[in-house]
């Protein structure tokens, strides 16, 4: 269906569904329970994991076929950001201009960076991106101050032109809508003691990442995916072939930077600001991690390492002492201080910490990422039922 | 939750011209029926506080969480009450706000304003929260106030200092105690023109962002008006640690100060080198040469060490200002007490001006009787207050800054404990570091109306 094998087409309504009923599936416990604070289920944050989802998923292209390591995938979020903010304070605070604009420009500048940093692989690439992701930020922080806000970012103001929309009142906030449809509009839908939060932005942003990852599914599938991996596996002998790879490779570089800035236009969407911290290397860093805790080179990878970071990110990075000490206070005193101290250096500032011993053990036992695991998970279970017919449930090997 | 405020015109205009009626707000109205965000209706009241755990500033903002941590225990009658004792308006009660026991969450800026961002939206969406208070830079401060507008609860700012903060980025929503740019600027000019003389050339290393240019604005004009001239101003990268190569072109230049307007661990490598350099023991155009850092803070001098030694800087706010000064600062001394017997440690200027936010928005709410972001805003609009350390304070209505006397301080010669490193030189009156609303410096904002959400 839809051009897509049953197993593919099965993985993509799944995903759909994932992120049709996510404010379901992310707030699995009542509002008032100790184990509230592990929600997950509010705009914020569900916008996060499908834009950041995006993000991943286009770095997997790159990354996950052709195996070129970008360490620069940042500066084509930030420069899609900026893209937007300017189509909304100059044209319209719709959010279709922008999303498209930053795809285009990041697009131009994907091109522009792959095809100079192209010219090298291996390491030499990673740097050269990375090379020129640090110079984007550090224009956008100090030198292009004009245009990018430097320090203290964009925002669009009341007294922004935006010639396609009539003029506001003194003192407005301009905000971001889908031909009138407001981005923050949430409906609340309470049962019991849940609340469910279903919002405008969130679904805008989810059903851009469903045609993404749709078109990622075709361009995994397709001839132009197989030269891709036929890239990673061993370039040089497809060079002897007497095939040029760069059109192929430079194809893939600029598809994922497309990715990056519809990601970073969607940000722009969802939350009318942009900081040029957006661009750090850290924040390229980030994606790598991503992808590769959920598992370079496969489908829904990337998606679920997203998810993962940012729920991290801003989940357990808000646990703070005060909450441990309420968690354990039904402890004997000692005992309770005690344990606060042991689990304090991870939670919290601390989070960093956390998450750097999972991605370790992720990468040491799961070198496929969190897939892996699942598949190991799903072969356990499947493992039954032949096992019955044979003695030990082992095969033997015939010596 | 949220509300659409759309114009009949504009929504005609986008849906014509996308060409789809795709308009279905009234499907997406709010669920919950209250009058503001995040109005408080149980027995207690969640507050925000933001503050960066990692980072560069991560050493400001931990101090500054403690000081939240001991503003929620006074504000609830626990402790020895600190600055609510000395604090002119006598509305708290020390039984949380307006009956309402109050709790927190903390969130991690990580000194980035997309981070901050992500974390101030979690705390109002996720945990009610109905006031934003921290940040430990202008940027992030910038990108929180915008969102706490937005958003319609209050935004208390932290630790910072750029002029925009309440100049062409200032909103309805925000307020800031903290000093400015410009007041550092006013209040060490004097000090300087007294100390330095009248003529003197000035050669300015500035951190290459917004902070620095706004610092190094108001540096050159104050001074400059008093008779000072400006031989260069160099823009330096925010990531450099060695400023060897910046720093000797000055002694070439013909100037005979030198002003480092870098902050943080910036302002620590760039005043070593300079020493190292010599500089302070040059003699040029037949005076001694001199250094002068604008914004000093306490975590500043330690990292600096000896080389802090005599030079100048501006603070909000010292620890030693009751016992140096007297009477017109009281209430240092109840904070410092308090702090000091929680956490052993006196408290810096950060957790000073969090501390007072925190207690300035409580009060404000128990005045206004309600939460509501537009009636605290309004409580806190030309208030008046005395008790909270600074002398009389007035929280300017027309762009929602404090306005109270700044210190300035010098590095002691001799330091007699790691807490005890700047001396304060004097203290330069309100009258002097006011300005007019529309001053240039701070042109090309508008604080816009509330917004009080829902």
């Amino acid at each position: 269906m839809m051009g897509l094998t049953k197993k593919d087409f099965t993985l993509l309504i799944i995903v759909a569904c994932l992120a049709i009923f996510a404010p379901f599936i992310l707030n699995p416990f009542p509002e008032g329970s100790a184990m509230a604070q592990f929600n997950a289920g509010y705009p914020d944050l569900m916008q996060r994991l499908v834009i950041f989802g995006i993000f991943a998923i286009g770095f997997n292209i790159l990354f996950g076929l052709t195996g070129y390591l970008s360490f620069g995938h940042a500066a084509f979020l930030g420069v899609g950001s900026y893209a937007a903010i300017w189509m909304m304070k100059l044209l319209t605070m719709n959010v279709i201009p922008a999303i498209i604009v930053s795809v285009a420009v990041a697009g131009l500048f994907s091109l522009l960076v792959g095809w100079i940093s192209l010219r090298r692989s291996g390491i030499y690439f990673s740097i050269l991106t990375l090379a020129f992701a640090q110079m984007s930020y550090a224009l956008a922080y100090s030198v292009l101050t004009p245009i990018t806000g430097g320090e203290t970012g964009l925002q669009p103001k009341y007294t922004d032109p935006r010639i396609l929309d009539g003029a506001l009142e003194p003192g407005q906030t301009p905000r971001a809508n889908l031909f009138g449809l407001d981005m923050k509009q949430s409906f609340e839908l309470e049962v019991a003691d849940w609340v469910f939060t279903f919002n405008a932005g969130y679904y805008v942003a989810a059903a851009v990442m469903l045609i993404a990852f749709y078109l990622s599914i075709r361009i995994f599938r397709s001839p132009f995916g197989l030269m891709l991996r036929a890239v990673k596996s061993n370039q040089q002998r497809l060079n002897y072939t007497g095939l040029n790879s760069k059109p192929y490779t430079l194809a893939a570089f600029v598809i994922s930077g497309m990715y990056a800035g519809l990601a970073g236009g969607l940000l722009v969407a969802m939350d009318t600001q942009v900081g040029a911290e957006r661009m750090f290397w850290t924040a390229s860093g980030e994606v790598v991690l991503m992808t590769i805790l959920g598992g370079a080179g496969t489908l829904i990878g990337p998606i679920l390492g997203a998810g993962f970071i940012k729920y991290f990110e801003n989940i357990v990075s808000k646990i703070n002492e005060s909450i441990l000490h309420q968690w354990f206070a039904f402890m004997p005193d000692g005992i309770e201080d005690f344990l606060v101290a042991i689990v304090y250096p991870f939670i919290g500032k601390g989070w960093h910490l956390t998450l750097g011993i999972i991605f370790m053990l992720v990468v040491i036992f799961l070198p496929g990422g969190l897939v892996e695991g699942g598949q190991r998970v799903a072969r356990l279970f499947k493992r039954k039922k032949p096992a019955d017919d044979k003695p030990d449930g082992k095969t033997t090997p015939a010596e | 939750m949220s509300n659409s405020k759309l114009t009949r015109r504009g929504l005609i205009k986008t849906s014509a011209l996308g060409g789809a009626g795709l308009a279905l707000p009234t499907i997406f109205t709010a669920g919950r029926a209250s009058a503001f965000t995040n109005e408080p209706t149980g027995d207690t009241v969640t507050l925000g506080f933001n503050v960066p755990q990692s980072g560069p500033y991560a050493d400001e903002g931990a101090d500054q969480l403690r000081a939240y941590q001991l503003a929620v225990e006074h504000l609830n009658g626990e402790g020895d009450g600190g600055m609510m004792n000395t604090f002119t308006s006598k509305a708290l009660q020390g039984n949380g706000i307006m009956g309402k026991k109050v709790e927190f969450v903390s969130g991690d800026t990580q000194t980035k304003s997309d981070a901050a961002r992500a974390s101030a939206k979690s705390m109002i969406e996720k945990d009610g929260a109905v006031m934003i208070t921290g940040g430990s830079s202008s940027g992030v401060a910038v990108a929180v106030q915008a969102l706490c507008q937005e958003a319609g609860v209050i935004f208390m700012a932290g630790l910072t200092h750029a002029n925009d903060t309440t100049g062409k980025d200032k909103r309805a929503n925000g307020f800031r105690h903290f000093f400015n740019s410009y007041m550092s600027g006013a209040a060490l000019a004097p000090v300087l023109v007294n100390n330095y003389g009248a003529d003197r050339k000035a050669y300015h290393l500035t951190a290459d962002y917004n902070w620095g240019y706004t610092t190094e604005e108001a540096v050159r004009s104050s001074t400059e008006a008093l008779g000072w001239e400006t031989v260069n101003t160099v823009l330096t990268p925010l990531t450099q640690t060695d400023f060897s190569s910046y720093i000797a072109p000055v002694l070439q230049s013909g100037a005979d100060v030198l002003v480092l307007n870098h902050y943080g661990g910036n302002m620590v490598n760039s005043l070593t080198n300079a020493v190292q350099f010599g500089l302070r023991d040059k003699m040029v155009n037949g005076k001694q040469f001199e250094i002068v850092v604008p914004l000093y803070s306490e975590l500043m001098a330690r990292g600096a060490g000896a080389n802090v030694k005599g030079i100048f800087g501006s603070q909000n706010w010292d620890w030693k200002l009751e016992n140096q000064l007297g009477e017109r600062y009281v209430g240092t001394n109840a904070f410092v007490q308090s702090f000091g017997t929680k956490y052993g440690f006196p408290p810096s200027q950060a957790a000073h001006t969090g501390y007072v936010q925190a207690l300035l928005y409580a009060d404000a709410v128990e005045r206004a009787g309600s939460f509501n972001p537009c009636a605290v805003g309004e409580a806190l609009k030309d208030f008046e207050f005395d008790g909270m350390g600074n002398g009389p304070t007035l929280y300017r209505g027309d762009d929602h800054q404090c306005f109270k006397d700044v210190v300035v301080v010098k590095g002691k010669e001799n330091p007699e404990n790691e807490f005890d490193l700047v001396e304060i030189v004097e203290v330069t009156p309100t009258e002097q570091v006011t300005y007019a609303p529309d001053h240039p410096q701070f042109a090309g904002g508008s604080l816009g109306t509330c917004n009080a959400g829902a």
